[in-house]
């Protein structure tokens, strides 16, 4: 057997073409040598946000493209429809949660690479622990966790004083999704391409089915499925909240649209159907997770390596008649309210804490509830914990201008909750404060600015 | 074990259960299992492929363990088949997971019947002289085959077989075959049963818009010489007759009417994509004709004799906005008519079995109708041996590839891949391989690539510099991330054609690594 110093070099003899190699289509700055490659084993960390069907796939190759710092976050635990495509889980493990079942597997077989586990909710994790990643690669199926972290990366983006953001608080995306036999990669440079946000309209949102139509003229298998799921489970069972995952709630929906279907003489419902329309199931296998997430993969190696050309900066898949591939370069949204220069809230030098907090309720672009507001990674008031929330409650009756250090202007972060659609989100979002200059104090500043 | 059904669940949602049926009684047969080969498999194995032969000879060294996950520490100097295999079987217990610890070119050369008892083969990594023979001798048994290569920051996939046909083709989106431009008797009758001027406001918002459209269409055709409305202005006064007739800006099903208007205007008869397929001389059965062509053959005499020009109706019909009752009304007249024109084709079906001296049942009923259902619908994939496209590639096409900006990258990669198994013939090592030969690969690489160029009557000048440098950069390197791609996407392809839903890539998809900008080369 070969000795360990030649084993360690050996061992990535494929990838070290790449990394130590000169080339003419590489992206800026690459400065290809043994150097690059122990810099990425050493300092490039990634997070990936997901362990199910693509944050698995991510997980193995990013390992095996180098990366050695990993996290994944996942808040779901492994179930049994989830083994045709989330490779990394065996039917004993069913039950457990899939972000350390994940981690676990992965550095079972792939020796050197270190992953750290989060089970939990996106939302627990504060902003200083998204920030010490250089990457976050995104696994996810749903709009809001999508958004959510969307506002988190671009919370850390500054622009200088000609509205350029500036390049070292830049937090690089690298985002997939699949829907049975399509799918989408992108890279998200906030303030460079289009953030989430931007480009928000490429997820329309699920139309719902009228009322009226389910309780009067019901015409589908689905219509009546919903008939049982939304109007007949409150009547029959006031107040006792449904649950999706309780196979006796489903039992029941089902024989209800059973019934209705019947009545009405509309073919096609079935438990499997049922199951479907009621948990909004989208269709997944594992060969476009693994398209899609190597495809990821490979351009999160490239953002930290530039060993190559980026994705620019939407790729779609589409397998479902023949196979297209497509990439399209979209756009940023000049005014967007997430990875823009920041909303602009102009106050007064008088203006308390409470007050602000107050505003952030009314302000257009903003509709935000409970908010907690920090600056320069500093609590300056928090709805949660109560333990935070008692230690910062006396900051709320201070005017801001004096929490931040009575200068005119500067940038504060604010999570709380939105109302988008009907819908509460959480959400973060950068503010740029503007203190409006009283007489006496800012006569000269008056005076020069004219 | 697992309840199958809850296991596959999100993908019994795709193909259902016989599609799922199909999965399960494939066999497959892997040739190297480096990563490429790895991957694809493991996508068919989660899925509940029925068995897997992993064939491959070598042993799994150090550098394995930088790209394939399906080795560990622990397999080092242990055949590669045999880790692969046991990793795969981990995943599924299900499969029949078995290895041959082989060459797949000398088995190629040695042996070429073993392949002919599967139902498909899966070559990854093999270099041309190898290809072009597994190729001849899988179109020869009737066996499957699909080629897919990772290199560098490059790849390809390749399907290769005489014919593939698709009943069930699952397109996304596709005109729904309401027949509004020709209704028959009882859809024409079902609509004169209904008043569009009912006062009740209820009935009135609850009209089908199919019903609104037979009935406008009637009326426009009235004031018209019996046309239909089909210039761009006839169309617009169409909607604003719609339009007039509604007595609240809110009633959805007459904007459905008017967002479906078209429908009444679209030309009557099959569609070119059908009409390519009647035509088809193998149309023209015999004994030795597939069932897919008797249908063919079947559906062809009904359009031009019941149809009256027109396939056999589908039978479903979209959601509308609709009264339960006339709704429901709706969709028994449309599935009468389909069963109706099913009768008639079913009775062809039976008549030409028995005219080519079959068993008139041959052709089990479900299926017939399953295919009646999807006439419009059909697809025949056709894939030229390796060795013809090679040798005589389509030129106008190939012209076009040369030629055109998007293209660029991809046909340049398809050219060095070619050259670089030519450089491993004659240097019996890829260009690259050695940091100290680097420049005299490239000049070397350079010189293949123009001569294969040549010798299809083109000159080298649009090979880039750029793209043969990065091609010896790449020095034969197999990355996981490439060939988990490569490997999904032929996996995705297998799944195509064995559950024979959806339709498969047709040419060569050529895999750009560097900006994703990839494409399929038909040649
Ligand atoms: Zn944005």
């Amino acid at each position: 057997m070969a000795d360990p110093v030649s084993q360690a070099s050996s061992r990535w003899r494929d990838l070290d073409k790449l990394l130590l190699r000169p080339g003419n289509l590489v992206g800026p700055n690459f400065d290809p040598g043994t150097e690059l490659r122990d810099d990425l084993q050493e300092y490039a960390k990634v997070l990936v946000v997901g362990a199910g069907g693509l944050g698995c796939e991510l997980l193995k190759d990013l390992a095996l493209m180098g990366f050695r710092n990993l996290e994944v976050i996942d808040m779901d635990r492994i179930e049994v429809s989830n083994l045709n495509r989330q490779f990394l889980f065996r039917l004993q493990d069913v039950g457990k949660p899939k972000a350390e079942v994940a981690a676990h597997r992965v550095m079972e077989r792939v020796s050197g690479v270190d992953i750290v586990p989060h089970f939990c909710r996106i939302q627990d994790k504060d902003l200083e622990f998204y920030n010490k990643f250089n990457i976050i690669a995104l696994g996810l199926d749903s709009i809001e966790a999508r958004s959510y972290i969307n506002d988190v990366a671009c919370s850390f983006l500054e622009y200088d004083a000609e509205d350029n953001p500036c390049e070292e608080t830049i937090k690089p995306m690298v985002d997939g999704g699949t829907e049975g036999f399509k799918g989408h990669a992108r890279v998200i440079m906030p303030g460079v391409t289009p953030c989430f946000e931007c480009t928000i309209w490429l997820f329309p949102p699920q139309v719902k089915f009228p009322l009226c139509t389910l309780a009067e003229t019901p015409r589908t298998a689905a219509h009546c499925i919903e008939y049982a799921h939304l109007i007949k489970w409150d009547e029959v069972h006031g107040g006792k909240p449904f649950d999706a995952d309780d196979p006796e709630h489903m039992q029941w929906v089902y024989s209800e649209a059973v019934k209705r279907a019947e009545l009405f003489g509309i073919p096609g419902v079935t438990y499997s159907l049922t199951q479907g329309v009621v948990k909004n199931i989208i269709p997944a296998i594992a060969s476009t997770n693994a398209i899609i997430s190597a495809a990821c993969a490979l351009e999160t190696l490239k953002i930290a390596t530039s060993c190559s050309k980026t994705l620019s900066n939407y790729l779609s898949y589409n397998g479902l008649e023949g196979l297209h591939t497509k990439v399209t370069e979209f756009v940023r949204d000049k005014d967007c309210p997430v990875c823009g220069p920041g909303v602009l809230l102009e106050l007064d030098t008088t203006t308390t804490l409470q007050k602000f907090i107050e505003l952030l309720e009314e302000y257009p672009k903003l509709h935000m509830s409970k908010a907690s507001v920090t600056y320069r990674g500093e609590n300056l008031y928090m709805q949660a914990p109560p333990v935070l929330e008692e230690m910062t409650r006396s900051n709320l009756t201070v005017p801001l201008f004096d929490l931040m250090g009575k200068i005119p202007k500067g940038i504060v972060h604010i999570s709380g909750t939105a109302t988008k659609n009907d819908k509460k989100t959480s959400c973060t979002r950068k503010l740029r404060v503007l203190f409006k200059v009283i007489d006496g104090d800012t006569d000269m500043d008056t005076a020069t600015g004219s | 074990m697992a309840e199958p059904k809850t296991k596959y669940d999100r993908q019994l949602r795709i193909w259902g259960e016989q599609g799922q049926a199909a999965l399960e009684n494939a066999s497959i047969c892997l040739l190297n299992c480096g990563p490429t080969g790895s991957e694809t498999l493991k996508n068919l194995v989660l899925g509940g492929i029925g068995s897997i032969t992993v064939i491959d000879g070598s042993k799994v060294e150090v550098a394995d363990l930088g790209n394939n996950f399906m080795v560990d520490e622990s397999s080092i100097g242990q055949s590669k088949a045999k880790c692969v295999c046991a990793f795969l079987q981990e995943l599924n217990d299900a499969v029949k997971a078995k290895f041959v610890e082989e060459s797949p070119e000398a088995l190629i050369e040695t042996n070429p019947s073993f392949f002919s008892q599967f139902t498909l083969v899966i070559a990854t990594q093999l270099v041309e002289t190898s290809m072009l023979k597994l190729d001849r001798i899988c179109r020869q048994s009737n066996v499957m085959l699909i080629f897919a290569r990772s290199y560098g920051l490059t790849g390809f996939v390749r399907i290769s077989l005489k014919e593939h046909d698709v009943i069930e083709s699952k397109p996304d989106h596709f005109l729904d075959d309401l027949r509004l431009n020709d209704p028959w008797p009882e859809l024409q009758r079902f609509a004169e049963s209904i008043d569009l001027n009912a006062t009740d406001p209820v009935i009135h918002k609850h009209t089908p818009y199919v019903v609104i459209l037979v009935k406008m269409a009637e009326e426009w055709a009235n004031k018209h010489g019996g046309c239909l409305p089909s210039t761009r202005e006839e169309k617009k006064e169409f909607k604003d007759l719609l339009k007039s007739r509604m007595i609240d800006i809110d009633e959805e099903n007459y904007k459905e009417a008017i967002e479906a208007s078209f429908k009444v205007s679209t030309p009557r008869g099959i569609s070119s994509r059908l009409r390519q397929i009647i035509e088809d001389s193998s149309a023209e059965v015999d004994s030795s004709s597939s069932d897919f062509w008797v249908m063919v053959a079947a559906v062809k005499d009904f359009i031009v004799n019941e149809g009256g020009g027109e396939a056999p109706l589908e039978g479903s019909i979209p959601d509308m906005t609709s009264l339960t009752e006339y709704y429901v009304n709706l969709q028994k007249i449309y599935q009468a008519k389909a069963e109706a024109d099913f009768l008639a084709v079913e009775s062809r079906v039976r008549n030409i079995l028995k005219r080519i001296g079959r068993d008139q049942d041959a052709i089990p009923r479900t299926t017939i109708k399953t295919f009646c259902k999807n006439a419009r619908k059909l697809t025949v994939c056709r894939y030229r041996l390796i060795e013809d496209e090679f040798n005589s590639p389509v030129l106008p096409e190939l012209q076009k590839y040369l030629t055109d900006e998007d293209y660029s990258v991809a046909i340049g990669f398809y050219i060095l891949l070619r050259a670089v198994d030519r450089f491993a013939t004659n240097y019996n090592r890829f260009p690259g391989m050695f940091d100290g030969e680097m420049d005299e690969d490239i000049s070397r690489l350079k010189t293949i690539a123009v001569g294969i160029l040549n010798d299809l009557g083109f000159n080298g000048s649009t090979l880039t510099e750029d793209l043969t440098n990065e091609m010896c950069r790449f020095g034969g390197a197999e990355l996981h991330a490439v060939a988990a791609f490569t490997g999904g996407i032929a996996s995705q392809e297998v799944i195509k054609l064995i559950t024979k839903q959806f339709v498969p890539m047709s040419g060569t998809f050529i895999f750009n690594g560097v900006d994703h900008k990839s494409q399929l080369l038909l040649l």
